[in-house]
């Protein structure tokens, strides 16, 4: 049963050498909760996600991780990750060991992993140098003997999600394109979800992803928490941002710098 | 089409008009964030206003007024006829066999129109790592046709591959800065010819021994129309709050 917290105490769930998976595509990314990650310096950590954007370029830059599991690495819109690219080219500021997938193939883990199974399948992989490279298996239909891609559930120690809303009683409420978000905290051994408010009661949406107290382990009011990703019906994606980090993250001691005064030396917001 | 005597374009905006043209009305197309995004938008404001746009993140008929910035920005949503999980839009939507057209971009590209988005050099040590595979090769092989865009040099049309990312086998037409590229038979040929491009210009910004089909064509260039729509295609707003 999901108890609602403080964010950096829901973030003591995670471990040194965990598996961990935040996800959000492009809307809801929980980026309050990846700073707490790093104010805790978490270490050794294999990161899952997607799509590591900003937020996963911080959590490696900071020396928070092992290990990286994704489908595509790179600042929408705006070019290159450098704090990626600094950790695989040049190991800094630790080697970081990679395991790369297609979209369609994480996604099918994520719901394999979600629905108990050990492998998701897909069509794909075949004929690329990806297959040689990343976990994936051939499997024939014992229906009608066509060959399909098999790979591995994913399923995390701690999946972290954002959403607008939760209750009282740690229900929670999440709208708008809601990517794998559902998938990730239900594959997951453990989970937290930050959210824009608390409120008293969750007016239901049609076609809103709701997840249950019972399904989630923590709740953790983060006003803002996606920035500078957004929440649909909260506040707009800052795509300056985006642009303005091209250049923080290009060189080191800048990157640092800036970690220092906007993460390190900032308490999460207090509900 | 009224010819443009005095404009000027871009080679951007000469990429993004020739994908457009060959769109056709009613269309569904898997689009990407940049020079596909423009080139799909256009085409729904001109000539195909039936397009249907389906962006990776999960939006269903999406009709920005304003290019975005990212595959999941909030007008995407807003205006899309549904919104699905990631999930079901790779699932049922794509692999299911339900997009007539998909839009690629890469960092190489062979003469049969193979991608690499992952690594230019060694994959274990890289001179330089890139995004990776993303939706690329499944768009490839599950679209009814793949266009690619793509600025041509001899350093992004290579003989061999840093690394195959995504198999070329259905990708049917390449627009780039120089021209448009088609497979007669398999082989990536030039069919078609930007303005104010010559054959020798393809030639050398491609490296390996291109292909000209015999009956090359000479591109149009930029109607008025299609500048001044694509001009009205704005970015969505930069000017948000920072940090």
């Amino acid at each position: 049963m999901a108890r609602i917290v403080p964010l950096a105490e829901a973030v003591q769930i995670v471990h040194d050498g965990d598996t961990v998976a935040l996800e959000g595509f492009t809307h809801l990314i929980p980026h309050a909760a990846g700073h707490e990650v790093i104010r805790q310096e978490r270490r050794d950590l294999t990161l899952v996600r997607m799509t590591p954007d900003v937020i996963y370029d911080q959590l490696i830059g900071m020396g928070c991780a092992r290990k990286l599991v994704f489908s595509w690495g790179g600042n929408p819109g705006v070019g290159s990750l450098h704090r990626l690219r600094d950790a695989v080219e040049n190991d800094w500021p630790a080697p970081l060991e990679l395991e790369e997938h297609s979209h369609a193939g994480m996604a099918a883990a994520y719901a394999a992993g979600a629905s108990n199974l050990p492998f998701g399948l897909v069509r794909g992989y075949e004929g690329t140098d990806l297959a040689d490279r990343t976990s994936v298996a051939w499997i024939t239909s014992p229906f009608d003997g066509q060959q399909v891609a098999a790979v591995p559930a994913i399923r995390p120690d701690v999946g972290i999600v954002h959403a607008q809303q939760a209750d009282e009683a740690g229900n929670v409420q999440l709208w708008g394109i809601s990517g794998i978000q559902k998938e990730v905290v239900l594959a997951s051994r453990r989970s937290i979800v930050t959210v824009e408010e608390v409120v008293k009661r969750l007016e239901p949406r049609p076609n809103a992803v709701f997840l249950p107290a019972w399904a989630v382990t923590a709740v953790a009011p983060a006003p803002g928490g996606a920035h500078p990703s957004y929440a649909h019906g909260y506040y707009d994606r800052d795509n300056a941002f985006y642009v303005r980090w091209d250049e923080i993250s290009r060189d080191r001691d800048r990157f640092q710098e800036w970690m220092r005064q906007n993460v390190l030396e900032r308490e999460p917001a207090v509900v | 089409m009224t010819k443009v005597e005095t404009a000027t374009y871009t080679a951007d905006e000469m990429m993004a008009v020739a994908a457009a043209r060959r769109l056709r009305n009613g269309m569904v197309c898997f689009v990407g964030i940049g020079l596909p995004s423009r080139a799909a938008n256009l085409a729904r404001a001109t000539h195909a206003p039936d397009c249907v746009l389906i962006y990776e993140s999960g939006t269903i008929g999406a009709k920005p007024e304003h290019l975005p910035l990212s595959i999941g920005d909030g007008e995407l949503a807003e205006t899309a006829d549904a919104v699905v999980s990631v999930p079901e839009i790779f699932g049922y939507w794509l692999q299911g066999g339900r997009i007539d057209v998909g839009f690629l971009g890469a960092a190489q590209i062979d003469r049969h129109a193979n991608l690499n988005s992952t690594v230019i050099g060694d994959y274990e040590h890289p001179r330089v790592r890139l995004p990776g595979a993303g939706g690329a090769p499944e768009i490839a092989a599950m679209c009814r046709e793949t266009f690619v865009m793509l600025r041509q040099t001899p350093r992004a049309f290579v003989e061999k591959l840093d690394f195959l990312t995504t198999g070329g086998k259905g990708v049917t037409c390449v627009v780039t800065d120089v021209g448009v590229l088609e497979r007669p038979d398999g082989e990536l040929t030039l069919t078609e010819l930007h303005p104010d491009v010559t054959v020798e210009d393809a030639k050398e910004a491609t490296g390996w021994d291109l292909r000209v089909a015999p009956d090359l064509r000479l591109g149009e260039p930029p109607t008025s129309e299609e500048l001044n729509a694509l001009r009205a295609l704005k970015p969505a707003n930069e000017d948000t709050s920072n940090s």
